[in-house]
């Protein structure tokens, strides 16, 4: 228990996906702009994370490892990450319009989301078992939408600010992930 | 446009990185030392020339083009995802340190928008000599832009300047005399969003200086 309870906290503060692993910065930047839209993709990803790292770590401990094909994963996990984006975006459509309204427009840019093909590549890397899976693949998701509206907030703030003309737009957007990722760094001391 | 407008457009006027921001997560992951930066530099470089190339020569002929054109992103993700797969066995073969650093990101080339981009944007509706030459230049003007991020990181964080392996250049004597230490904090993240932040914030302070020098002059 103590391990499972390391590894999420790890995942969570101190090897944040954003801040310190640098996964998924494109929609940290581009959707990190307002609270609701924040909130949106974070969950999205919290949903698609989870079941593509359950899908993508049963396809390679009982598939390609028997077989063999481990070098194929990179083509497999996003293959299979493309479908499953696919199918969530399908059945949502269908038996929540409303999830569907709110969702919808993050779920394809998730495919592309590094976050995603990351942590399913991670979980194989370090070799977890299923319950230190779903552990990791909660809490780095978690750690996302943690992080990304603390973002949007200060950023919704920060439109009203005399902002110097050079900085306007990503420069200033990038300056603060940095004092976030400074205040996050602290956090590794306590690993 | 010519040929060779076509290479150096990637360097400065469309450079992916700088200009369209495209591609950051490994530009601030793995901008440590410039070795890693021409390590990535070399693995993109493959895989974008292979992948305009291949995109260009599958969407030539009209047939096939046809067929293609409605499932192209799932063709497109196939294709990367196999020049990857190549990069990363030969990565692992022949340069185990580097493939190790570099960790990752090797096999996150496959989400790299720039790879992405190229093939819809430009390899779809151009010859394939075109589409290599444009290829070639994105990544050249990707690697030359990491490049600089790894530069500034490392001379600022560490003192040095590694370039391949031990080919390395010490700069401690220039902290030394001016009595400091290296500053750590630029090897850590908070350097990669501060330098990414700040060099993008020097490219628009030199756009709209041109810009005004522009508008100034039509006006007069």
């Amino acid at each position: 228990m103590a391990e499972l309870i390391a590894i999420a906290f790890a995942a969570f503060f101190v090897e944040n996906v954003l801040l310190t692993q640098f996964l998924g910065i494109c929609s940290f930047i581009g959707v990190g702009k307002k609270r609701s839209s924040s909130l949106g993709m974070g969950l999205a990803v919290v949903v698609v994370i989870i079941l593509s790292s359950v899908v993508t770590w049963i396809i390679y401990n009982f598939v390609m490892v028997p077989l063999e094909i481990e070098f194929m994963k990179t083509i497999v996990f996003i293959l299979v990450i493309a479908a499953l984006v696919q199918m969530i975006e399908i059945i949502i459509k269908r038996f929540s319009p409303s999830l569907y309204k709110a969702l919808g427009i993050y779920l394809p840019l998730i495919t592309t989301n590094c976050a995603v093909l990351g942590v399913a590549l991670t979980n194989v890397k370090e070799g977890y078992n299923f319950s230190q899976m779903i552990v990791y693949a909660t809490a780095i998701p978690l750690g996302y939408l943690f992080v990304m509206y603390i973002y949007a907030i200060i950023r919704e703030k920060m439109e009203f600010s005399p902002i110097p003309k050079a900085f306007q737009g990503i420069p200033i957007a990038m300056v603060l992930a940095a004092i976030l990722a400074l205040i996050f760094s602290r956090f590794g001391g306590l690993a | 446009m010519t040929a060779k407008e076509n290479f150096f457009k990637g360097f400065v006027k469309e450079n992916p990185l700088f200009i369209s921001a495209l591609g950051m997560c490994p530009a601030l992951a793995i901008t440590k030392s410039i070795e890693n930066a021409i390590g990535m530099g070399i693995a993109v470089l493959f895989v974008l020339v292979f992948s305009n190339l291949l995109v260009s020569l599958i969407t030539m002929n009209p047939k096939i083009r046809e067929k293609v054109m409605p499932v192209r992103i799932p063709v497109y993700i196939v294709l990367i995802a196999s020049l990857v797969v190549i990069v990363e066995m030969v990565m692992e073969a022949f340069l185990p340190d580097l493939f190790e650093t570099l960790g990752v990101f090797i096999p996150l080339i496959v989400v790299n928008c720039i790879i992405f981009g190229r093939a819809e944007a430009y390899a779809g509706d151009h010859k394939p000599l075109e589409s290599v030459v444009d290829g070639a230049g994105m990544a050249l003007g990707f690697t030359g832009a990491i490049m600089i991020i790894s530069l500034i990181r490392e001379v600022l964080g560490a003192g040095s300047i590694t370039i391949w392996g031990n080919i390395k250049l010490d700069l401690t004597f220039i902290f030394d005399f001016l009595g400091i230490e290296p500053i750590s904090m630029f090897l850590q993240p908070v350097g990669a969003f501060f330098t990414l932040g700040f060099i993008l914030a020097a490219i628009a302070a030199i756009q709209n200086a041109k810009k005004n020098k522009t508008s100034k002059e039509v006006s007069k």
